[in-house]
């Protein structure tokens, strides 16, 4: 079954750092458990969001990559 | 994750455009990981706290700075166009023209600028310090900075980078 969003960030055609700063955002308008789905095409956010998760203490539920656009799944811590 | 969070410092001491994003990417994306940032301006990267910061790039001072045209078919604006240093070091406005270029190609490729990252740091409360000493020498005052600057000198860095767990100079 594939994981039910709360809610979406389109971070398409957005450059480092920005997906991350806007993911940062978007995540403090979320309460514990709740998942947002981010989605990039820079292929540097595979990486970022792995660092942001770590260093947050957040999850990455699950991730896809299709055609050069990445979407990620993040629980809020 | 400790209790404490990582703490990062950097003395930004320059103030051309290329060296305008460093201070900022770094210090928006250490708050978004929720490290404390402190940022030290001084020399010239204390025109990085006016108001309006009217950083350029130099062509003549980086010799091997890619030249990319913003504009027409993808192939072409791949190009770098050699610029040779005595035509970009003599040619009047060519600052100016090369900054156009590189903040247009920049937006073209999705990048903030550097006024949107440098709110991105005051909203996420990154900390920034003007140089006392760089700010009298060049007949700055705080009140051509942005809110929320504080002043101080080498010591008051120190302390704050020698509680720190990063530290860059740039």
């Amino acid at each position: 079954m594939p994981t039910q969003e709360n809610s979406t960030l389109d971070c398409r055609g957005m450059n480092c750092p920005l997906p991350i700063l806007k993911t940062k955002k978007a995540m403090d308008q979320l309460t514990t458990g709740q998942i947002l789905k981010m989605i990039a095409t820079d292929p540097g956010s595979v990486n970022d969001v792995q660092a942001w998760v770590k260093a947050t203490g957040n999850s990455l539920v699950e991730s896809e990559q299709a055609s050069g656009t990445y979407t990620f799944y993040l629980r809020k811590k | 994750m400790s209790d404490k969070p990582k703490k990062i410092v950097m003395v930004a001491s320059r103030g051309e455009l290329d060296w305008a994003y460093p201070p900022f990417i770094i210090g928006s994306t250490a708050a978004a990981l929720g490290w404390e940032v402190v940022i030290f301006f001084t020399f010239y990267g204390l025109t990085l706290l006016k108001k309006d910061i009217n950083a350029k790039v130099n062509p003549a001072a980086n010799a091997a700075m890619p030249m990319k045209m913003p504009v027409g078919p993808g192939f072409f604006q791949n190009i770098n166009w050699p610029m040779p240093n005595l035509l970009t070091a003599n040619m009047p406005g060519f600052e100016n023209f090369a900054t156009t270029l590189m903040k247009k190609t920049f937006k073209n490729k999705g990048v903030a600028s550097v006024e949107e990252l440098r709110e991105i740091c005051v909203e996420s409360g990154v900390k920034m310090i003007g140089c006392q000493m760089t700010m009298d020498v060049f007949g700055f005052s705080k009140d051509e900075f942005i809110s929320g600057v504080e002043i101080g000198g080498a010591a008051m860095m120190l302390q704050e980078a020698g509680d720190s767990d990063v530290q860059f100079f740039m």
